[in-house]
């Protein structure tokens, strides 16, 4: 168990919680203080809206014992309509097949949980097909 | 003296958010499996979380979508309760979880609310109370639920997931005015789950007449005298919904029609939310409602008791709904699973 990494993390797990560079205005994501794209120092806290698209994937059949509950699962690499690109789980694919470009939205899902209901639940970003909306914002 | 609540400071609803899952277990299927197929059923269908899905991500979602429409920013809140049967946590608020990913910590109260299918508008009320009194400018309740029925019992057919989530603010900042508030409670054992048992249990025959029927008919009808309005004075009227006919029977008896009803009425396609269900309702009216609208929401929670509560929509909605996901926008996202997904799903399978 290591409760407080995960107490850590749970900004950026939950909410997409980064930064964004005061100096060329580029968006980090996960948050490393100092900025890849001007080498200065960028600690200002940014929430991504979370939107973006899949440019590959892969399904995790075998998954470790803390993930069997929910596998098969699919992992992507998204490219957010942000800037930074990340790694996370798709989610609530139903019976739509990933394919590169489509389009993805931040959810907060549980990321694993222990089958003895015993220990911490675990919560954070996965994305998901866009939910088709009738009324257009 | 009257029994009706109502604030010192007028207040309402600043914005308002649904989620329903995308999963659909047809009521069908489960009568393939324990009746043969035989026999009348309660529903259509009902919503089912997805394996990563608890009361958590089900409430924040849904506060999402309501922060979208207040348009506030989410430390102004001071108060973030869950009402919720299903908080994952036996000792460990849900509120605070839902809090942090909203980012409205670390400045607020961060509650869970009990009361069976009624402990989203109890949270509802408590919100109105807080902000109506002064102490904070804005509250966010929610009721949010991932119900389950033993396998086989009646209760399966219609136990679904769903939530609702409104933020509560001045009057004058709202897209609904709330009225006023009218509770009704009794100690009544028609349905409950004794610690550490998975499954509730119910009095088969108790739960309409004495139960429902009793507690959400007074409350209504004592709203109506204490306002002296009648049924033709809203436009919209909602109701708890454990199935399909409770409803529309106690909405008939009351004199609403169909025409003001069927908005809120998603049980059919949806199941029984529990503490989202006649909220969940309120959303999908919301959706569609006019300035100048007047709504009743009327929620029943068993143990028992009703909370009854009416609005009159201001010009704020028309800017402010497009802001968010209609909840037919999630209804419309349908995939069926058949019963054996849902059993895996659930955790009704033992593996060790
Ligand atoms: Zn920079």
């Amino acid at each position: 168990m290591e409760i407080s990494r995960h107490w850590r993390l749970r900004k950026q797990r939950y909410a997409l919680e980064g930064e964004v560079c005061p100096h060329c205005g580029a968006k980090l994501f996960p948050p490393r203080d100092v900025c890849p794209h001007c080498g200065l120092e960028a600690k200002q806290t940014y929430t991504f809206v979370g939107t973006g698209t899949v440019v590959s994937w892969t399904t995790a059949r075998q998954a470790p014992e803390a993930f069997a509950e929910q596998a098969p699962y699919v992992v992507a690499l998204i490219q957010l309509d942000e800037g930074p690109k990340l790694t996370a789980q798709l989610t609530d694919l139903g019976d739509t097949e990933p394919y590169p470009g489509m389009p993805v939205e931040m959810v907060t899902r549980k990321l694993r949980s222990d089958r003895e209901e015993r220990g911490l639940i675990l919560y954070g970003y996965k994305f998901r097909p866009v939910l088709e909306r009738a009324l257009a914002e | 003296m009257t029994e009706l609540l109502r604030p010192e400071r007028p207040v309402g609803i600043v914005g308002y958010g649904a989620y329903i899952p995308r999963y659909r277990l047809p009521a069908r299927e489960i009568a393939r499996i324990w009746t043969e197929g035989k026999g009348g059923l309660p529903i259509r269908e009902k919503a089912v979380p997805g394996p990563d899905e608890d009361t958590v991500t089900i409430a924040t979602e849904a506060a999402r979508n309501a922060l979208a429409r207040a348009q506030i920013d989410p430390a102004d809140l001071r108060a973030v309760w869950v009402g919720s049967e299903s908080h994952p946590y036996a000792v460990k608020p849900t509120g605070t979880i839902v809090a942090e990913a909203l980012g409205a910590t670390p400045y607020t109260q961060a509650g869970d609310w009990e009361f069976a299918c009624k402990a989203g508008t109890e949270a509802m009320v408590a919100a109105f109370g807080l902000v109506g009194s002064r102490m904070a400018d804005y509250a966010l309740a929610i009721g949010a639920d991932t119900a389950q029925g033993r396998p086989g019992d009646a209760l399966e057919y219609t136990a679904a997931a769903g939530g609702a989530a409104f933020v509560v603010g001045p009057a004058e900042n709202s897209l609904a005015v709330l009225e006023a508030t009218l509770s009704f409670v009794t100690d009544t054992p028609d349905f409950w789950r004794r610690a550490h048992q998975h499954y509730p249990e119910h009095g088969v025959r108790f739960t309409g007449e004495p139960a429902y029927f009793h507690h959400i008919g007074n409350a209504a009808r004592a709203f109506l005298e204490a306002t002296g309005t009648t049924a033709a004075d809203y436009a919209y009227a909602v109701f708890h919904q454990p199935n399909a006919k409770f409803p529309q029977r106690i909405a008939k008896s009351l004199g609403f029609t169909e025409e003001q009803t069927e908005v809120g009425l998603l049980s059919p396609v949806i199941g029984n939310t529990y503490s989202g269900a006649a909220i969940v309702g309120l959303t999908a009216i919301l959706d569609v409602a006019q300035p100048g609208d007047r709504i009743l929401v009327v929620s029943f929670g068993s143990g028992a008791g009703s909370d009854a509560m009416a609005f009159t929509v201001t010009e704020a909605i028309l800017e402010r709904r497009p802001l968010a996901p209609a909840t037919q926008d999630y209804i419309r996202r349908r995939t069926e699973i058949d019963y054996a997904t849902y059993t895996r799903w659930r955790g009704k399978l033992v593996l060790k």
